[in-house]
């Protein structure tokens, strides 16, 4: 009935039990900022508010973790049933990757077990972005677990459930396409705020919210790229490069127009000369454009689209370019004044790659356990 | 069809973003009875009574850097300290008030923005302007710790206490803080009772710009009567020859102008003041931010275009999707 099925493997291997360590050392430092406080494990200081937990645990990870956003809008917005097979594992990931966030988000907030303010209304500031990025990623991950319920309703077998909600799940399909563009438009539009502290190359003020929103894109499809042809590789299955290659196509026209807008706000600001300043920003905008620039051109050419690994490249490169545009805009460039430096603290490094492994961990599990990857046939 | 209409959406969505001018918003406008400080740099000696009489009134600790015991020698703001003198040096430092080979002392504190960055960014609402005095206050309660005011803040005031397993942000209140209310009992602030040469001024914003006026318009070495204390009813005037001032008031227009003006013989910019514009990025922020949400028309309405599309496709693949 489902063409999707549960791997079947052993869940503890070797590589899982290293993931387990790394979580451990996080667990201990994780101990030591709730006891002691944030000062003891991270290189937080005055200037710089927010480090790594905050860009990369939730900046950089749920973009990442757009997946599931990417492709849904191509199947369910754009009718593209063909990639439908994808869409189980681009949602467990995204679910993993928000999931993630929102714990990074909780591990990083200085005065945590006053959280549930966020959702009084009688504290809410509507003119804060911030508010916005709160409650939305928060829906964001009610509606992904929603969308991936039917998994493990089919798993237990539980086909009464299954069918109502598959009858309202196409209300849970808009606003999880909805959201993402909600919460990921207001990611970049909290740079806006920042003024001057953002360096003038990433200040685009009115355009912070679309190009956030562009680069969140492009890398969801990176990201199902990568992990389709890393899986078709890793667990040996059949490859779904014929899937893949027509996503090529989509991302060669979002590049396209993010690098206008990105491009185009340069030059009319007059802010060229910033390119060729040959200081950090100028090479940061440099490698950043250039990573953005060759999976384009690759996936241009139609062979290279249905070539395995050119695909595979091109998806990194852009997992590099989108999370290296938001780690210059907020901490390799920022830079909030004289006296002020940063650079993340091991502590800090350590809880963050633990929380990755644990996403890693759970998916490995989720997809052994759970009928999650497409089947031998093709649909 | 169905593609076309979320494509419609999504134009008419992004029209609405590009136009933004009817929904902008302006800068704020100074409270009708905002109070403020001047700090003229030209006057201050650098002595840090002021910074020894805040951490009386907020009850905070000295701060010991390097091997200076003999007083507060906090070089920067921290959540002990809410008022801080840096020194600006440059060459051998010998003339006071001389850019090159000269230093110049320079105050940093909490500058009570007319359109506070903290304040527009603050999710949960626990910092606030007071509608009358214009004093922004901070408020632990509503408070989650997310330190998105310390980003917010053009002059990195809002201070987050790291090493507390419970912190909270720590800020200059104007003395007004619940528990002190020094500004509501008729009183001055603090720093500004403390300073021996009245560099530190306490008065209304109005008689404070006023003031600072008419510092610009003196020549140098002309005679003036100096005030100390409040600028309306000092408790001490002295006299003394003018310096040569920069003709530029810090806080009259910067970001929205502040309730703390500064003044200085010496550009603000080597004295670590940011580069502002007049617009404040707060008005520019919940301009974007508005302009999105305004009465969130535009997400009910691209919902109910994805619902529809969305349940549409669904239905069209029903035959061979479970
Ligand atoms: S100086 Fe900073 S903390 Fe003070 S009111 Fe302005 S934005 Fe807020
Ligand atoms: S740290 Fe507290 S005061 Fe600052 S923005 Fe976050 S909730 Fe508001």
């Amino acid at each position: 009935m489902s063409e999707h099925r549960a791997l079947n493997r052993r869940v503890v291997t070797l590589p899982f039990m290293l993931l387990g360590v790394l979580f451990l050392i996080a667990l201990y430092y994780l101990g030591v900022r709730f006891v002691n406080g944030m000062g003891f494990v991270t290189n937080l200081n005055g200037g710089y508010a927010w480090g790594l937990w905050v860009v990369y645990d939730i900046v950089i990870g749920t973009a990442l973790a757009c997946g599931g956003y990417a492709l849904a809008v191509v199947v369910y917005v754009a009718n593209k049933g063909k990639y439908h097979p994808l869409m189980r594992p681009a949602l467990l990931a995204s679910l993993l990757g928000y999931g993630l966030g929102g714990l990074g988000a909780f591990i990083d907030m200085g005065r945590y077990w006053q959280f549930y303010n966020i959702l009084l209304p009688w504290h809410m500031n509507f003119n804060a972005v911030m508010l916005e990025v709160g409650l939305c990623v928060a829906a964001y991950i009610l509606v992904l677990l929603i969308e991936f319920a039917p998994v493990a309703l089919e798993k237990f077998g539980n086909t009464n459930l299954r069918q109502k909600l598959n009858k309202v799940l196409f209300f849970f399909i808009a606003l999880g396409v909805l959201l993402p563009t909600m919460h990921q438009s207001s990611l970049g539009s909290m740079l806006i705020a920042m003024g001057h502290k953002v360096h003038p190359l990433w200040q685009t003020l009115y355009l912070q919210p679309l190009l956030a929103v562009l680069t969140a894109f492009t890398m969801g499809f990176a990201v199902v790229v990568f992990e389709a042809s890393l899986s078709s590789v890793g667990f040996g299955r059949p490859s779904e490069t014929p899937l893949l290659s027509g996503l090529g196509k989509a991302i060669v026209g979002l590049i396209a127009v993010y690098l206008l807008f990105r491009f185009g706000e340069v030059v009319v600001q007059g802010k060229l000369g910033l390119l060729f300043a040959g200081d950090l920003g100028s090479l940061m905008f440099l490698l950043e454009s250039a990573l953005f620039i060759y999976p384009m051109v690759v996936l241009m050419s139609p062979g290279a689209r249905s070539n395995s690994r050119l695909l595979l490249w091109s998806a990194v490169s852009m997992l590099f370019a989108g999370s290296l545009y938001r780690l210059n805009a907020f901490l390799l460039t920022y830079n909030p004044g004289p006296g002020y430096s940063y650079f993340p603290s091991v502590p800090e490094i350590m809880v963050t790659l633990g929380l990755v492994a644990l996403e890693v961990m759970v998916f490995l599990y989720v997809v052994k356990r759970f009928p999650v990857l497409h089947g031998e046939k093709r649909a | 069809m169905k593609r076309r209409d979320f494509l419609k959406a999504s134009i008419s969505g992004a029209a609405t973003l590009c136009s933004g001018g009817a929904l902008a918003r302006p800068n704020l406008e100074p409270a009708p009875n905002a109070v403020g400080m001047l700090y003229d740099s030209t006057l201050c000696v650098g002595c840090k009574a002021c910074v020894s009489k805040c951490k009386e009134v907020n009850g905070m600790p000295a701060v010991i850097e390097g091997d200076w015991y003999s007083w507060d020698s906090a070089r920067d703001l921290s959540s002990d300290t809410l008022n801080v003198i840096k020194v600006y040096r440059e060459g051998e430092a010998e003339v006071k008030d001389r850019v090159e080979n000269g230093f110049a002392f320079e105050k940093r504190s909490c500058m009570h923005c007319v359109d506070p960055g903290c304040i527009s960014v603050c999710p949960v609402t626990a910092l606030r302007k007071d509608a009358i005095n214009g004093i922004v206050t901070y408020h632990a309660d509503a408070c989650i710790g997310c330190r998105t005011c310390m980003t917010g803040c053009p002059y990195n005031v809002p201070q987050f206490d790291y090493d507390n397993p419970f912190g909270e942000i720590h800020k200059c209140q104007m003395c007004n803080q619940a528990g002190v209310e020094r500004i509501n009992k008729g009183q001055i602030t603090g720093c500004a009772e403390a300073c021996p040469t009245g560099a530190t001024l306490f008065g209304t914003r109005e008689a404070l710009l006023q003031e600072a006026r008419r510092r610009m318009s003196l020549k140098p070495g002309e005679i003036y009567s100096y005030p100390r204390g409040d600028v309306s009813k000092p408790h001490s005037l002295y006299e003394k020859p003018a310096p040569e001032y920069q003709q530029h008031i810090w806080g009259e227009k910067e970001a929205g102008g502040t309730n703390v003006l500064h003044i200085s013989a010496i550009p603000f910019d080597k004295l670590g003041m940011p580069p502002l514009r007049e617009r404040s990025y707060a008005s520019i922020s919940e301009t974007v931010q508005h302009t999105i949400y305004n009465y969130m028309a535009l997400p009910a309405v691209v919902l109910g275009g994805l619902t529809y599309v969305v349940r549409r496709n669904i239905n069209d693949d029903e035959g061979d999707k479970s």
